[in-house]
């Protein structure tokens, strides 16, 4: 059967499957779930989601968790179709083909049977924190910093590596570069270098000990750590090896980007992340409460490797102390910090700005600008803005003395 | 399972130092009863992955005439007439005779979403055979692929009414962005800090 076609058979066997899962989605609308998602377990988030005609979204609430690890249910998605593929796990298959010695096809049994790994790795949209979005939030989409910067979430993934599946199946010395397909209604299909794909991308059927939920890509999906989600397909079927980046929709088109500082043609693949962090609490939209101790918290993370350091001002950006990391601190994970603030009343602007085993520190939005060769004048403009993606920006929230607090990023 | 631990594990471990092919190269197989062999035949029965050169691409032709017809039944709804835009993207930012050669930067970004924006004449195949229409992703037959590429390019300005698109013809279509995009070959792995390049 086709693995995006529609079967009540395989729709209860998965949903029987995944049962346990619905237990505690505390967050779950009480409204009528979409057609596709007839139990709990997937239900929409009550806020913090967009849908469009051919697009769904849902928004981390980054502000309403704590430690590391994203609660399942709140896991931020983008999903290029208007609706879930419903696949019958005990019949969906991954293959691997093209320049390879022996072409195979594993069942998700046959995945499970395989060595595999757990790891804690954040994903992230490529437009996650883009400029635009920070003029274009509504009362369905959280507060600010969960429409702005809740693209990304955090997870331990089980599954088995790409590189006991590539050895097994032989690749060619030609095949430097893989196209990964996934079973939803768009058939979502991006390429990856084949040696990120051999150094630590897995195909995860497990998320934090449970089954993948459905908008993750059950029953199985990708995982590349550190780099741009797109490339972590979900509801993987098949992995092709090729000689060279096939140059998909997605990725020439849609995540694609044109720039001044290359005389406004476009920067045609991202791929790791650099080092990034914000403050969760206090963020735009809470409120201080009365003066005095307040602790300041949020993640940091980085496709680069571990953070290393996290530093927090309440100045705005001129004077800067270091803030805690709390362990463990995983690679290419969320990491969260805290910093003892003592408010005295009087308005702020509190940011922070983390760095990572590589020593890369992350960048201003003045920095950024200056690289890209975009003015902040382009960045305030009301409409135009221009497209930014792979934004990695330091965020600053201005708290102000009545103990409210908003977004201070074009300040 | 046939293989003993000592040689599984650092097939479990061996993430970083390892490039591409060399580990995956030319050895025999860890866990032989795991997973089942593809025939050619049967890897032709669903591969619709297109590369940039059109090798994959299935035999087939179709002009801009024949695909007019075909996207104002199954296109027009969402993409408007001749691509000009609807309830979704636009996908025609040139005319016919007149490719658009313009910037994609600022007030001209959504210019994006036409057709003309794509570097490689292949994508627009790949992409409209694997997701569209929207109800019915996957239905379209090759001829009507042929057909709604050509109609879309004759509308972007990009080929000539009376051109046949086929597995040969489609493949040497110069778009007239091609040299829009940097670097023409991506590179992995990537370039050196700063790692927002």
């Amino acid at each position: 059967m086709k693995s995006n076609g529609s079967s009540r058979r395989g729709f209860l066997t998965q949903t029987a499957a995944l049962a346990g899962v619905a237990a505690g989605a505390g967050l779950a609308a009480k409204g009528s779930p979409a057609k596709a998602q007839g139990n709990v377990h997937n239900e929409p988030p009550k806020r913090g989601a967009r849908y469009t005609i051919d697009h769904m979204t849902h928004y981390t609430p980054l502000h309403e968790y704590n430690g590391v690890i994203t609660p399942s249910r709140l896991h931020f998605m983008q999903q290029h179709t208007s609706e879930f593929p419903e696949i019958e796990a005990d019949h969906h298959t991954l293959s691997i083909y093209g320049l390879v010695d022996r072409p195979l096809r594993f069942t998700v049994a046959d995945l499970k049977r395989l060595p595999s790994v757990s790891r804690v790795h954040f994903l992230e949209c490529h437009a996650n924190s883009s400029l635009a979005i920070h003029t274009q939030g509504n009362e369905n989409m959280g507060l600010p910093v969960q429409y702005i910067h809740g693209m990304t979430s955090c997870s331990e993934w089980t599954g088995v590596p790409v590189s006991v599946l590539l050895r097994e199946a032989g690749v060619k010395s030609n095949g430097t570069w893989m196209v990964n397909e996934g079973g939803d209604a768009c058939n979502f299909s991006h390429t990856l270098p084949t040696a990120k794909a051999m150094e630590d991308s897995f195909v995860a059927y497990a998320q934090n000990g449970d089954p993948l939920r459905v908008e993750q890509g059950f029953p199985i999906r990708l995982i590349v750590p550190g780099w741009e989600a797109p490339f972590s397909v979900k509801y993987l079927k098949n992995m092709k090896v090729v000689d060279q980046p096939y140059h998909a929709w997605n990725e020439s088109m849609n995540h694609s980007v044109a720039r001044p500082d290359l005389g406004g043609k476009v920067r045609w693949y991202h791929f790791q992340f650099g080092p990034k962090s914000v403050i969760t609490r206090p963020s735009a939209g809470l409120h201080m409460g009365s003066k005095g101790y307040a602790q300041i918290t949020g993640i940091a993370w980085s496709g680069g490797g571990k953070i290393t350091k996290i530093e927090i001002s309440a100045d705005g950006g001129k004077n800067w102390r270091e803030g805690k990391l709390q362990d463990p601190v995983h690679t290419k994970a969320h990491t969260r910090f805290t910093f003892d603030w003592d408010w005295n009343g009087q308005e702020a602007v509190i940011q922070s700005r983390a760095t990572d085993e590589t020593g890369e520190i992350q960048p201003t939005l003045q920095d950024l600008s200056k690289h890209w060769g975009i003015t902040m004048d382009e960045w305030r403009q009301k409409d135009n803005k221009p497209r930014a993606i792979h934004m990695n920006a330091q965020q600053p929230w201005k708290v102000n003395k009545d103990g409210s607090i908003s977004d201070a990023m074009f300040a | 399972m046939r293989c003993s631990l000592k040689v599984l594990a650092p097939v479990v471990m061996l993430a970083a130092a390892i490039p591409a092919g060399v580990l995956a190269q030319s050895q025999g197989r860890l866990f032989p009863d795991v997973g089942k062999p593809l025939t050619e035949k049967e890897i032709k029965g669903f591969d619709r992955i297109i590369g940039p050169e059109g090798k994959e691409l299935p035999v087939g032709h179709g002009t801009a005439k024949e695909g007019e017809v075909i996207y104002k039944q199954r296109c027009e709804v969402c993409h408007g007439v001749n691509g000009e835009g609807g309830i979704l993207r636009r996908l025609t930012i040139g005319k016919p005779g007149q490719p658009y050669r313009g910037t994609y930067y600022g007030k001209e970004q959504e210019k994006m979403n036409g057709v003309s924006y794509y570097p490689v004449p292949t994508i627009a195949w790949d992409y409209i055979n694997r997701a569209m229409p929207v109800p019915n992703p996957g239905t379209l037959k090759p001829n009507e692929v042929y057909a709604l590429v050509a109609f879309l390019y004759y509308r972007n300005g990009i080929i000539n009414e009376g051109d046949v698109m086929d597995q040969t013809t489609l493949p040497k279509v110069v778009m007239p962005n091609k040299d829009g995009f940097v670097p023409a070959k991506p590179v992995y792995p990537p370039e050196k800090a700063p790692s927002w390049w």
